[in-house]
């Protein structure tokens, strides 16, 4: 078979060795829970709890205040002690439902769905958005709306995004290596929705021992295939992984429905599958604590609201003081500047580095040297788009397609004056798309 | 701890090229030709190269310090710059125009218009440039063996018969560097696995001078010439400019696009120069004059955004 991938990108050490062996340990929290009330793409979700309620695990403690919004659920039993905003590890505040926890985990009655085949696919995904799933590879958009398209006969792919490609990361592997019948009966539960659609598990081939065993046991499904695809950083960047799977190309403007395609992360199938098939809420997602500077990296299966801090102590706590501790992968993440600060649906890793490799680094000239197109998956000139976002001119920012970057963060890794391209190129793409809205 | 802690925009990690290894590299690929240079030249051409090396350094240095700017001398830039300069020089020019060629290099073209990465020409070819205008004389006088020889080029232009296999292995009169076509190319090769420079501006480059060449010599009743083609292939600067000069990063097109139209503008303007100019070389101005085009085509190049290939 042959291998797909894109035109761009690189290879950055990839650091999955730390955490590719070993069991998912389910971690229960100690301290209390801070359960954020936007945890995804869209409105906040409006709080149904006050102060002083008991809560159970699976307990929907907030609902969707829109068409794009989710539904959260309580990760544990307890009382609530207040809404107040916290800290998130992208250094913003949000709002939180305070739940002090009791640790005795009591579940709220699960109401088992009808089985797959009794099911209509408004049932579905009913079932879906009442279970609050969002996209889990981090940016959390509300997967039932994702089910959603305009013209479900139009959907040839349901792709599952398996390529995690982001260094450090091993917690879909996990899943694919662990429960991969789960993955199996996810995927086939979004297919049901889309009777033309052939279904994708996309996978590096970095996990070759993930890619038999699926493809083992999708040998006789007729409507499932599994691919392999070149190990490289932004493998599993939405556009590139459609690019890879069906040779279909999207732009910033357009959605994966418009390619024929609906894209989800491997954790997000679990969830489909706890939501239509167990009837259960999104409280939990695997968790990947890792880097140098952690004496025991390896995966947790977490409640959402567990606080970070937590975690590290769970890992055997830090090896060496960190310099830097980031929230995701290292390309995409963010820097935090604490760890007190809750797991959300989309919190897919904590990394911390002993050495920061940016603050050591000093930026110089650009030389010209063209390092950057050729890492740019978009096809961009990421270093004049620098040039310009530091000058502050929006109109040849525009012009030379600085909307379209994905800011996957290859022009900055692969550049030799180590210039900061990704970050002047993000905040003013922030600032065009700002005063477009403003029009 | 949470003072401790940095906090930066992604990515988080980097790789491990740099600036000053990319010159580096520049400079290793150059040895081999600089060795057949002082081999052929004898020990003034070392001297040479010493001396455009160590001024084009504290040029740069000093006028760092005295502008109170970053000293950048550690990036290899200037010193790349000064023996690209030194390797297009005769031997025989009086050291102190030698010198004078690179302060105006690294100063004028270099500094003035901000330091590495800002020059809109090429620091060494426009110093070569300053000194063929200056010192015509001295900069065109070559030297083998002690003996005022002219160069194949020349030879060629006045219908002179030249040695083909001499001028591979770099034992003709010439700039100290330009002589040798196989350092040149162990050079180039070297620089083409580390992946510093690629094929596009180098290859159309020579490709198109070398279609010009065979046109020419159709169109002036030569026929179909081999030796003469491989004659202008392998003679003057045209190999060292198309793999060192004309690869120059900061000089050259970003776009994909750009870098073969700046490629075949090099071939064509250097097929003009030597054989409508007066003059028998015409590499160096090629250069220069394609530099200055720069802008324009990668006003023109820039290329469709993924996805957005359909559209205009």
């Amino acid at each position: 078979m042959s291998i797909l991938t894109f035109k761009g990108g690189v290879h950055p050490y990839d650091g999955k060795e730390l955490t590719k062996d070993g069991q998912v340990v389910e971690y229960n929290p100690k301290g209390e829970i801070a359960i954020a009330l936007s945890q995804h793409i869209g409105a906040p979700a409006t709080p149904i709890v006050k102060a002083g309620d008991e809560v159970k695990v699976g307990q929907k403690i907030a609902e969707a205040s829109g068409f794009i919004s989710a539904n959260i659920h309580s990760s544990v039993s307890g009382t609530v002690k207040k809404i107040e905003p916290r800290l998130m590890a992208n250094g913003g505040k949000v709002n939180c439902i305070i739940i002090e926890n009791d640790g005795k985990y009591e579940e709220v009655e699960i109401k088992k769905p009808k089985p797959l085949s009794e099911l209509s696919k408004a049932e579905i995904r009913e079932l879906v958005k009442e279970a609050g799933v969002v996209g889990m590879g981090g940016a959390c958009f509300p997967t039932n709306v994702k089910l959603s398209p305009k013209n479900e006969n139009d959907i040839d792919f349901v792709i599952v995004n398996g390529a995690e490609c982001e260094p450090y990361l091993t917690s879909d592997y996990h899943r694919m290596m662990e429960q991969p019948e789960i993955l199996i009966e996810g995927l086939k539960v979004s297919l049901t929705l889309f009777e033309k659609a052939k279904g994708i598990i996309a996978i590096e081939d970095n996990k070759p021992e993930a890619i038999k065993k699926l493809k083992e046991l999708v040998k006789d499904e007729p409507r499932i295939e599994v691919k392999q695809l070149y190990t490289k950083y932004p493998q599993g960047a939405e556009r590139m992984l459609i690019y890879a799977c069906t040779g279909r190309k999207i732009n910033s403007s357009m959605l994966p429905a418009d390619a024929g395609c609906v894209v989800d992360n491997v954790d997000t199938m679990f969830a489909i599958y706890d939501a239509v098939i167990e009837g259960k809420p999104l409280i939990q997602r695997i968790m990947t604590i890792t880097g140098d500077a952690i004496n025991k990296p390896q995966n947790f299966l977490v409640r959402i609201g567990t606080n970070q801090s937590e975690l590290i102590e769970a890992a055997g706590g830090f090896k060496e003081e960190p310099e830097k501790i980031i929230s995701g992968g290292p390309m995409m993440g963010f820097a935090m500047s604490s760890t007190d600060v809750p797991i959300q649906k989309g919190s897919s890793s904590l990394l911390c580095l002993i050495k920061d490799p940016v603050s050591a680094v000093e930026e110089s000239n650009c030389i010209n040297c063209g390092r950057c197109v050729d890492a740019c998956p978009e096809n961009l000139l990421p270093s004049r788009l620098a040039k310009v976002a530091r000058q502050g001119n929006m109109e040849e920012f525009e012009k030379l397609n600085g909307l379209e970057c994905c800011e996957c963060g290859s022009c900055s890794y692969i550049c030799p004056a180590k210039r900061n391209l990704t970050q002047s190129i993000k905040s003013m793409r922030k600032d065009v798309l700002a005063s477009k809205k403003k029009k | 701890m949470s003072e401790m802690l940095n906090v930066s925009s992604n990515p988080h990690v980097r790789d491990k090229g740099t600036t000053s290894r990319i010159m580096l590299d520049v400079i290793i690929a150059l040895l081999p030709a600089s060795a057949v240079g002082v081999g052929v030249f004898g020990i003034r051409a070392l001297i040479q190269i010493i001396v455009c090396v160590a001024v084009a350094v504290a040029t740069e240095g000093i006028y760092e310090y005295l502008m109170h700017k970053k000293l950048t001398i550690k990036d290899c830039s200037a010193a790349l710059t000064g023996l690209l300069l030194a390797l297009n020089l005769p031997v025989s020019l009086p050291i102190w125009m030698s010198v004078l060629g690179v302060v105006f290099a690294i100063l004028v073209v270099k500094q003035f218009f901000g330091g590495l990465g800002q020059n809109f020409m090429n620091p060494a070819l426009a110093g070569r440039c300053f000194l063929l205008i200056s010192f015509g004389t001295a900069m065109t006088k070559f030297t083998l063996d002690g003996v005022t020889t002219a160069t194949p080029l020349a030879k060629l232009k006045s219908g002179e018969s030249v040695d083909i296999l001499k001028m591979f292995l770099g034992n003709t009169a010439g700039t100290i560097g330009e002589t040798s076509v196989v350092a040149i190319l162990i050079g180039a090769i070297y620089l083409l696995i580390r992946k510093v420079i690629s094929l596009r501006i180098p290859a159309t480059y020579i490709i198109t001078f070398a279609i010009y060449i065979i046109l020419y010599a159709l169109g002036t009743g030569k026929g179909f010439d081999l030796e003469f083609l491989a004659s202008h292939l392998c003679g003057g600067g045209l190999m060292l400019g198309a793999w060192f000069m004309a690869t120059d990063y900061v000089t050259s097109p970003i776009t994909k696009k750009g870098q073969i139209i700046f490629g075949i503008c090099l071939g064509l303007l250097t097929g003009i120069f030597r054989t409508c100019g007066n003059s028998a070389e015409g590499v160096s101005y090629a250069i220069i004059f394609c530099n200055l085009l720069v802008p324009l085509i990668e006003k023109v190049t820039i290329p469709k955004a993924f996805g957005r290939e359909a559209k205009s």
